[in-house]
């Protein structure tokens, strides 16, 4: 029987010919990611736990502080001291602190830290964001990480798959944030537990790099072990520009078993906004009705690389942002950051009332920089809209494309574009 | 082994930004992550709940974000189990990885109820709803899992591991 890409990507880190779905394997792993959450955990686990705390391999492990920093508050801050001291201990390689980080799944990408053909685990859900450069990458937690830092290995079960065939091209102003809105709401927040999603088709030729980025990235909503995308021209290109490491692009077997099938024309779909408090509670933009906001975020691990930031800069642009809505617009790394400064996009949110953050996850996780009051809405570029994710439990996340959220932003309530006659 | 308790129940897609909210993430501390266990769904849930006490859900239970706050405030604020339908993945590695026991069973977790008396043996798979003299058969963990729960946890299993290599 043939494999699915994910599962020749973990057959060949494993040392097997071939796996199956529902098998258990150790498999050899490439990178090694936490932040400044998720990593103190993990480096608890390894002195407190291991006889001996060496890290397998100093190169292949990313420690990223990005959730809750520059440090909102004193145990933030030691969280992140015990971090620094872990990685100067063990000479990390790539340790990223306040003045070259950037929001981890943005970042890596950047670096050039992930190429196709990888098995990467990182102790942060979103880390399925680089199945984009067809890779294997999947969130786990923090003893995971531990046990990945100190062995180089992890176990997983051989996930079954389902196959999302994209034809067709996405119409104006429609992103992949509103494809992957789109699928979560076709399958459910559950609707691929446990399984691959493997992006497939013509319609990916279509997809700009930040665009599949965005969707891979939120096959965890959708309950996915991971999502993935071929390797084709624009992936290349991408990964040439940014990694000295070289690639190795799989390919499904023609005969690879798929647990469901679904196929999707990219030009059906419309701007998408998935209401509270489950990112499955999708509704099309042409359904939204009216909904007052009083505050919009444009950034994240989902939304805020270079693409996001035009779309939002050019409906932005000659416009303000609504009295009595607070917009929030946090370029997702430094790098991104100024390139957006060159471009002239930071001047146009100053310039329409918008304010730009230094990069963080901050609201994102109702951490800081942006948490909302009792009854407070937000129309949100982020990836989860659950109870109190932003704030209090009785305010509201609407996730949606930067399109939507700097429409939002200057209507004052759920708006796409097209509202503003663009 | 054993565990007994009284049944806390809740639905489907339980996300693990509310059984421990990100407001309460600049600790690591199990005992304080205790403290906030389950806030924003069950504001009573850390007053009520006693040692050895079960908590019920239906699908998709700890979704979300992974962090292992969340397996580790509910182990450290006395449960001795998660039953559900089914569990979001990432939950499901890092309970087993810090030695939470957790069993998938649909029809246990709709034959249960809040307030229920529940007795579970975890060598067997039975789970007995001894309010309402019922029995179900839960899922068994493979002999990997099975190995790394012995353990107590899966940093103990590699300890063990390295060793006898």
């Amino acid at each position: 029987m043939g494999m699915t890409m994910t599962q020749k990507i973990l057959a060949a880190h494993a040392g097997l010919s071939s796996v199956e779905a529902g098998q258990l394997i150790e498999a050899d792993l490439d990178l090694v990611l936490g932040n400044d959450i998720t990593s103190p955990v993990a480096i608890h686990e390894m002195d407190g736990k291991m006889k001996d705390s060496s890290v397998f391999h100093k190169d292949k492990i990313a420690l990223v502080m990005d959730h809750f920093v520059p440090n909102k508050d004193i145990k933030s801050a030691e969280h992140c001291k015990c971090v620094r001291e872990f990685a100067a201990r063990h000479e990390i390689t790539n340790f990223f602190d306040v003045g070259e980080m950037g929001i981890e799944h943005a970042l890596l990408p950047e670096k050039g830290l992930v190429v196709a053909g990888d098995v990467v685990i990182g102790a942060d859900s979103h880390t399925c964001t680089y199945g984009a450069l067809g890779a294997f990458s999947t969130g786990v937690g923090s003893t995971d990480m531990a046990a990945g830092m100190a062995t180089g290995k992890a176990w997983f079960k051989v996930p079954s798959a389902i196959k999302i065939e994209l034809t067709g091209k996405l119409e104006k102003w429609v992103s992949g944030k509103d494809v992957i809105l789109h699928i979560i709401g076709m399958i459910g927040v559950d609707g691929a537990l446990y399984q691959s999603m493997e992006f497939t088709g013509e319609g990916v030729l279509e997809l700009s790099m930040d665009d599949r980025f965005t969707i891979a990235n939120m096959a965890i909503e959708a309950g996915g072990k991971n999502g993935i995308f071929p390797v084709d021209e624009k992936a290349e290109a991408y990964m040439k520009e940014h990694s000295m490491r070289p690639f190795k692009a799989y390919e499904a077997d023609a005969d690879a078993e798929y647990a469901r099938v679904i196929r999707l024309d990219l030009s059906s779909i419309r701007p998408t906004v998935a209401f509270p408090h489950l990112p499955e509670n999708t509704r099309s933009i042409d359904e939204v009705g009216d909904i007052a906001i009083d505050q919009v975020v444009i950034g994240s691990c989902t939304n805020g690389r270079m693409d996001d930031l035009r779309v939002a800069a050019k409906i932005l642009e000659g416009r303000k942002v609504k009295k009595g809505v607070r917009a929030i617009v946090i370029p997702a790394t430094q790098k991104i950051y100024l390139q957006a400064m060159e471009e002239g996009i930071l001047k146009t949110f100053i310039e329409a009332g918008a304010i730009v953050s230094t990069p963080t996850c901050g609201p994102c996780l109702g951490g800081y920089m942006g948490v909302l009051a009792e009854g407070e809405r937000c129309v949100s570029t982020t990836n989860r809209n659950f109870v109190g994710r932003m704030g209090h439990v009785a305010s509201e996340v609407y996730l949606a494309s930067p399109a939507v959220a700097a429409s939002s932003a200057v209507t004052g309530k759920i708006s796409g574009p097209e509202e503003l006659g663009m | 082994m054993k565990a007994q308790g009284t049944v806390f129940k809740y639905g489907d897609n339980v996300d693990t930004d509310v059984i421990i909210p990100a407001r309460y993430l600049n600790s690591s501390d199990p005992a304080e992550l205790a403290t906030h266990c389950m806030e924003d769904i069950d504001k009573d849930f850390v007053k009520k709940v006693k040692k050895g006490d079960i908590i019920v859900a239906s699908k998709n239970f700890g979704c979300g974000s992974s962090r292992e706050h969340a397996p580790i405030s509910i182990k450290a604020a006395g449960v001795s189990c998660v039953i559900a339908e089914t569990f979001a993945r990432i939950f499901y590695r890092n309970a087993i990885n810090i030695g939470l026991p957790i069993i998938e069973c649909p029809e246990a977790s709709k034959g249960i109820e809040a307030g229920d008396e529940v007795e579970i043996d975890f060598d067997s798979g039975m789970i007995y709803n001894k309010t309402r003299n019922t029995q179900f058969k839960g899922q068994a963990f493979p002999e990997f899992m099975q190995k790394i729960i012995a353990a107590e946890g899966l940093m103990n299993y590699i300890n063990e591991t390295k060793e006898q290599a």
